[in-house]
């Protein structure tokens, strides 16, 4: 029972009826010396990291204004002050800031040797996420999340035992969306894709996935931003969606300031799917289902925002943490780590299927969102799509093609 | 509902089951089912209204079913109304109301709103000690659970719960409560004398609602995303035993048992498996599935009417309530409710 500013406002007037004494609950399954073990967080994120600078159109428009998802980590602490309670232990989260992205790994260290943290949430840059990711990739006294970066290359080549991805990958999504059009049948597909490295590897993975399901590329056809006459087959969208056979659009822009010009202004009739219109993510706050509500009601006091991919990202990596030392009833990072690799673990991802760790790359199965601004149209896995082990894994590279086989590594 | 079982169990010196039985016409006797009490046909108790309620989430409105289970009336109430329960003497009846932080009172012979207990947050589902004073709610936005005086329409005591609070449970000798909490898998065991959570049981993922075996040995709770239904030793207050469920052609995942109810014989129990569209029939003794009914989309709420010959089912996503025969685990018919049908409750004795 808990005596707070507002229960005794509520006490006081009721002061005659008071049936129950306020006594702090000490449940038995706290530990024996009744002292809580500690359980540190850390959420590392860069000075003026360029990828929360609002994005300003000329006319002073801010089409782009994300905000580092430490309130999601925040909030999943905030729910397991009872599990804790039950537990043992006391969940804590500290943020540190890097002043700069040099010799972020040996920051990293330092802070990490300060706090005592057991498990740390990289919120950094690809190239200082590399080097702290490639640091400790044998470390075995701290676990790392990806709640940032879905770049199937992190999952592949450059995967390492101690790195947990929580986000899905680009190839898991775009699997989410072309299980979606198969589904409707709405096969045949023109890509168009910025020039930019990052949009044409967009494109790249949804290659893999039409061919994965069936679907046919129509075109692929690359766009140059810009008002140039001399180039308008690269930057008029009717001249670019003109001259093939294409039942819907994927497009790869992950700036948007191009995309977001590109539904109803296309040649032909055509939905668009991709990084606008019909959107693939981890996430999206008007999700309904499935206790969603809750979660993002929870969110959005606290933060005062929409829940996005990324704040989920965040507060799901620290609840599989909090699953992992309740369900192993251990701190212990070796304990944990095993846990979360287990067949038979399952943190609750408001999403409907219970969540695991790939075990051969530690990525996180779960459920894709389809939505478009305002809706989340379908979520994937797509009924009828089936897999021999778990059909989450029909989303994303499976086992068999995975470049990265930590499942095979020995202890 | 859970609690309706056990409220009955707990009034048997009120309820005549004779007298219940001839004073409903609309029973029909199908098969050799079980007759479990054969009371004098004293006559003199009342028999109720013979109205079923149901709760609408997303429509905020009760509809009322009356004889042959045909819609007679539809009542606009306060938003999100979701878990309900009579009042002691089954003459009022108590509604949550999520998103207007109250529950509202309704006269069960007039169907009229006769009172509001206010400033409840977000509650959930609730329960009704023994005493026919205090309920027990659960808080779902606060992660509590809140103990209000339904007499005096006044709040009493709170508890710190895990997130997401929801099925609440009341001992019938009203000494502990059990609330269950989703995100955090966990059943609180508050001590309702000493005033303290006195146990936090871990149990599988999302629990949702419980049901009291009639001995008074169990406690059976439904875990939502693992699809089981996990048994709690009552003495030990520890997991004894789990019951899983599959109907044929669907997957685990899709099995997401919600409501659960016991019979008063403790022989049979009913676990509506969510998005699985099945209620599943389980036999008690044994720990065993005898059979799964066809419901419709999502069925979550669960009631028995007092002779248990028919069970009502709502269906969340497919708007309607399944009536299944008990005697034949046949479906009898569906009506069509209002939007995201919720809670159930039967006025029959």
């Amino acid at each position: 029972m808990i005596i707070e500013g507002a229960v005794l406002r509520r006490l006081l007037p009721a002061g005659l009826g008071i049936l129950f004494f306020a006594v702090l609950a000490q449940p038995d399954r706290a530990l024996a010396a009744g002292e809580a073990k500690p359980f540190a967080f850390l959420y590392v994120s860069l000075a003026g990291d360029a990828d929360y600078a609002q994005s300003k159109g000329y006319t002073g428009l801010v089409l782009r204004d994300r905000k580092p998802p430490i309130d999601g980590a925040a909030s999943a602490i905030r729910e397991s002050r009872i599990i804790g309670r039950s537990a043992g232990v006391k969940f804590t989260l500290e943020h540190v800031e890097l002043a700069t992205a040099e010799d972020a790994a040996d920051q990293v260290a330092s802070h990490i040797a300060k706090t005592a943290a057991k498990a740390v949430l990289l919120d950094l840059p690809l190239a200082p996420f590399r080097a702290v990711a490639g640091r400790f990739s044998d470390s075995n006294n701290v676990i790392f999340f990806n709640i940032r970066h879905r770049d199937d290359v992190l999952r592949q080549s450059e995967c390492a035992a101690s790195l947990f991805h929580v986000l899905p990958s680009n190839r898991m999504l775009t699997d989410a969306l072309a299980q979606y059009l198969k589904s409707r049948g709405w096969k045949r597909v023109l890509v168009l894709a910025r020039e930019a490295e990052d949009d044409q590897n967009l494109a790249d993975r949804f290659t893999a996935s039409a061919n994965k399901f069936g679907l046919t590329i129509a075109d692929r056809r690359a766009f140059v931003p810009g008002n140039d006459p001399r180039e308008r087959d690269k930057n008029n969208v009717t001249l670019l969606t003109g001259g093939a056979r294409y039942d819907v659009i994927f497009l790869a822009d992950g700036e948007g300031e191009f995309g977001r010009y590109v539904p109803y202004a296309t040649f032909r009739p055509r939905l668009v799917v991709g990084t606008d219109g019909l959107v693939a993510s981890a996430w999206h706050w008007t999700w309904e289902r499935y206790g969603a509500p809750q979660l993002n009601q929870r969110f959005d006091r606290r933060a005062s925002r929409h829940m996005s991919a990324e704040d989920w990202a965040g507060w799901v990596a620290v609840r599989s943490v909090v699953e992992a030392v309740t369900r192993s009833a251990s701190t212990d990072i070796a304990t944990i780590g095993k846990t979360l690799t287990a067949a038979d673990f399952a943190v609750d991802l408001y999403k409907g299927v219970p969540g695991g760790f790939r075990p051969w790359n530690h990525q996180l199965r779960q459920p894709i969102l389809l939505h478009t601004y305002n809706a989340v149209i379908a979520r994937a896995p797509i009924e009828g799509f089936l897999h021999k082990d778990n059909i989450l894994d029909s989303l994303g590279i499976d086992q068999d093609e995975s470049a990265c086989r930590l499942d095979r590594k020995t202890p | 509902m859970a609690k309706l079982a056990k409220e009955r169990a707990m009034s048997v010196a009120r309820l005549s089951c004779a007298a219940k039985f001839f004073a409903w016409p609309t029973v029909k006797i199908v098969g050799a089912g079980l007759l479990v009490c054969l009371g004098p046909a004293g006559g003199a108790i009342a028999a109720g209204t013979g109205n079923i309620i149901i709760s609408n989430e997303k429509s905020s409105t009760l509809t009322v079913l009356g004889a042959n289970d045909t819609v007679v009336k539809t009542i606009e109430t306060c938003a999100r109304p979701r878990g309900m329960h009579f009042s002691a003497d089954r003459t009022q009846f108590y509604v949550g109301c999520a998103d207007d932080d109250q529950i509202a009172i309704y006269d069960m012979e007039s169907l009229e709103l006769v009172g509001r207990i206010l400033d409840v947050e977000e509650p959930e589902t609730f329960d009704l000690h023994p005493d026919g004073r205090r309920l027990v709610i659960s808080n779902e936005e606060d992660a509590t659970a809140t103990v209000f005086d339904v007499v005096e329409r006044e709040f009493l005591a709170e508890f710190e719960t895990g997130e997401e609070p929801e099925g609440v449970q009341i001992t019938p000798d009203g000494k502990l409560a059990f609330v269950a909490s989703e995100a955090a898998n966990l059943v609180h065991v508050i001590d309702l004398e000493k005033g303290e959570v006195i146990k936090d049981i871990l149990v599988d993922t999302r629990p949702r609602r419980f049901a009291l075996t009639p001995d008074g040995r169990e406690l059976w709770v439904t875990a939502e995303l693992a699809g089981i239904v996990n048994i709690i030793d009552l003495k030990t207050l520890k997991l004894i035993a789990d019951i899983a469920f599959l109907p044929t052609g669907f997957r685990k995942e899709q099995v997401t048992p919600v409501d659960v109810l016991i019979t008063r014989d403790g022989q049979r129990a009913y676990v509506a498996l969510g998005r699985a569209n099945h209620v599943a029939v389980v036999d008690v003794p044994k720990r065993k599935v005898i059979d799964y009914i066809l419901v419709g989309k999502r069925s979550w709420g669960l009631a028995l009417t007092a002779d248990e010959k028919k069970l009502y089912v709502a269906n969340g996503l497919s708007d309607d309530v399944t009536i299944l025969d008990t005697a034949s685990l046949k479906p009898i018919k569906s009506v069509p409710v209002g939007m995201v049908p919720y809670g159930i409750l039967i006025d029959d004795h």
